[in-house]
């Protein structure tokens, strides 16, 4: 069934598509120059007295170390207006795509995890669904807690388990813990809005304005965890033991 | 045109512009406008009633297909579907009149009454079940109550916009039984 609504949707996208070049191209944009801040010829040493020593151990950077590997799929459909968003993406088993990927907007900001592949057509499960959780960390203290969505305005998330003891504020960065195979650590999820002491508990309720923006995805990219399935062994060895 | 042909055409339409146009517009954060299902009301009055859910069946599965749902629209559906003869049975000013004509209209049904009845019940039946499922783990029955009275209006008013856009011409058939 994903791979006919996932056609229909491409022949929809292509022209839902060429309406929002621009707003696509921007973003792009964007992203480049957050990359190229990056590069290592931006940054000088600050006097002249340290240098740089490449270190004489031959490591193959590129191939053992690499840890994740990003893959670019165009999304054909997308929705925001339900209770249950699922984004469908037009790279599927065929492009290496596999269940419980992490899913970023081209700002690297989370977008979802995959719940479901077929050979051309990837579904994901955006964070705008009642039963997506997501592991999340506060930059500033590192207290972590699960960032979940209330089934109603777009944009707007909630990051629940975060103590009362934990300091927050408004315009403080949530991002991606890490303890989870889906994600890096460090991804942005987004920023707290607004912190309201629940009343019945000994946590906050902290409600996030989300960094990707839900309305024009037309971009995405799947994040493959290299060493998941060494990390998946690993706990169902620990599981069978325990039980 | 022949009436499998136009319905399979209405079929493909209504679920077009219920995925690509309706499913975007979310009033106030929460309230999508739902109209795909007219086309359950608009089928003919002789069809079997068997043919008349597997079709609603196909029809909420197809869109519940596009949105990724676990079956909430298949559903609401074919509920509607198989109260709908109860109503026409009600509705119909005297025995036999569904004969007279093709399908569901305010024409066919003898008035504008009997008619806005016919939509308003099977649209309130169709959001009632169909955001009861959707907020069975929610447990907030205001919210519901709201989501489903407000999505009622809107939906009414497009059917009502869709109505007077698209004018089914109608042929009397017969008087006879």
């Amino acid at each position: 069934m994903n791979e006919v609504t996932g056609r229909v949707n491409t022949q929809y996208n292509k022209i839902e598509y060429y309406l929002q070049l621009k707003k696509t191209n921007d973003s792009l944009v964007k992203a480049n120059e957050k990359l190229y801040n990056k590069l290592k010829i931006d940054f000088d040493l600050p006097d002249t007295v340290s240098k740089t020593e490449i270190d004489s151990i031959r490591v193959d950077s590129l191939v053992q170390f690499r840890k994740y590997n990003y893959l670019e799929a165009k999304v054909v459909y997308n929705s925001f207006t339900q209770q249950n968003n699922f984004i469908e993406l037009g790279r599927g088993a065929a492009g290496h795509v596999k269940k419980d990927m992490g899913v970023v907007d081209p700002g690297n900001a989370v977008v979802g995890i995959v719940t479901d592949v077929s050979n051309g057509y990837a579904v994901v499960m955006s964070l705008l669904n009642k039963d997506s959780r997501i592991s999340a960390k506060l930059k500033r203290g590192g207290d972590v807690g699960t960032v979940t969505w209330d089934g109603k305005e777009p944009n707007r998330l909630e990051l629940t388990e975060i103590r009362k003891s934990a300091k927050v504020n408004k315009g403080d960065t949530v991002f991606t813990s890490g303890y989870t195979t889906a994600f890096p650590y460090g991804l942005m999820i987004g920023t707290v809005d607004e912190v309201i002491p629940d009343k019945s508990s000994n946590n906050y309720f902290i409600k996030l304005k989300s960094t990707a923006n839900f309305y024009g995805l037309q971009y995405a990219y799947a994040i493959d965890n290299l060493a998941k399935e060494e990390i998946n062994k690993l706990l169902d060895k620990v599981k069978r033991q325990n039980q | 045109m022949s009436t499998l042909a136009k319905n399979i055409l209405r079929f493909i339409l209504f679920i077009l512009v219920q995925v690509y146009i309706l499913d975007r517009i979310h009033v106030h954060y929460m309230v999508t406008p739902y109209v795909y299902f007219l086309f359950i009301l608009w089928l003919p009055f002789n069809i079997n009633r068997t043919v008349l859910m597997i079709t609603a069946f196909a029809l909420g599965f197809t869109l519940d297909s596009f949105r990724h749902n676990p079956g909430f629209h298949t559903a609401a559906c074919v509920l509607i579907a198989y109260i709908r003869p109860f109503l026409i049975n009600l509705l119909i000013p005297q025995e036999g009149a569904e004969t007279n004509y093709d399908e569901p209209s305010a024409k066919s049904m003898g008035g504008f009454a009997p008619y806005t009845v016919y939509i308003g019940i099977l649209t309130l039946i169709h959001h009632g079940w169909l955001f009861l499922l959707e907020a069975l783990e929610f447990a907030n029955f205001w919210y519901f109550l709201f989501k489903t009275l407000f999505s009622l209006a809107i939906s009414l008013l497009l059917i009502l916009v869709t109505e007077l856009l698209f004018n089914r011409k109608q042929k009397f058939r017969t008087n006879t039984v």
